[in-house]
């Protein structure tokens, strides 16, 4: 499976389905938890990284939270 | 070593001062560690003493950066009223490898005092921050 991540093409081995969590996983994408994920330009619910499977040729984005406090 | 030009390490204390007692926050973009952009970000908390960015604008500039073929090189953000030092939980909320992480104080109003920081296994390291005259 071909996909664009971050901007770079990605080849991904064939499964006869991957998830967004599957994904992360393959990327071997640490402290997924903290990940904000864009499929094809849509921004995805956490509660749907499980179910939504990603396709040949999409494009994926991801990125970590930012944020801090108590300074 | 973080280097930045003065017009981007005065325009990120003018975000601090113009947003006090807030805290505020950004990206700066670059190549190698020499940093030549600055995107201001909206601190979704609004808070005196937390920040939290958008990821719609995260994602917005981390596809300009890539445009301009920069690398994001640091997070900045302000400690309205305490040292320029990375608190517990930012360190705990440090998710992004490879990248630096400035703070800017305001603890002393007259005499700002900003730091870089990088983080490896949980750990802080001062970074020296050189800033670039002319």
């Amino acid at each position: 499976m071909n996909l664009t991540v971050n901007g770079k093409k990605a080849a991904i081995a064939d499964k006869e389905s991957l998830s967004i969590s599957g994904l992360l996983d393959e990327l071997n994408v640490a402290d997924p938890l903290y990940v904000t994920v864009e499929l094809n330009g849509d921004i995805m619910e956490r509660i749907n990284f499980d179910s939504t499977l990603v396709r040949d040729g999409d494009e994926i984005e991801f990125l970590y939270f930012m944020g801090g406090g108590r300074g | 070593m973080l280097q930045m030009p003065m017009p981007i390490y005065e325009r990120m204390i003018g975000q601090a001062r113009g947003g006090f007692p807030l805290e505020v926050c950004g990206i700066l973009g670059g190549k190698g560690n020499i940093v030549s952009a600055i995107y201001p970000m909206t601190n979704t908390d609004a808070s005196r003493d937390h920040f939290m960015m958008d990821p719609r604008e995260q994602f917005s500039v981390v596809k300009a950066l890539r445009s301009q073929e920069l690398e994001m090189l640091a997070v900045y953000h302000s400690h309205p009223a305490t040292p320029a030092r990375l608190s517990d939980e930012d360190l705990r909320l440090a998710f992004t490898p490879d990248i630096s992480y400035v703070i800017v104080s305001l603890a002393d109003p007259s005499a700002p005092e900003v730091r870089s920081f990088r983080i490896a296994d949980k750990k802080v390291g001062s970074e020296e921050l050189k800033i670039i005259h002319g």
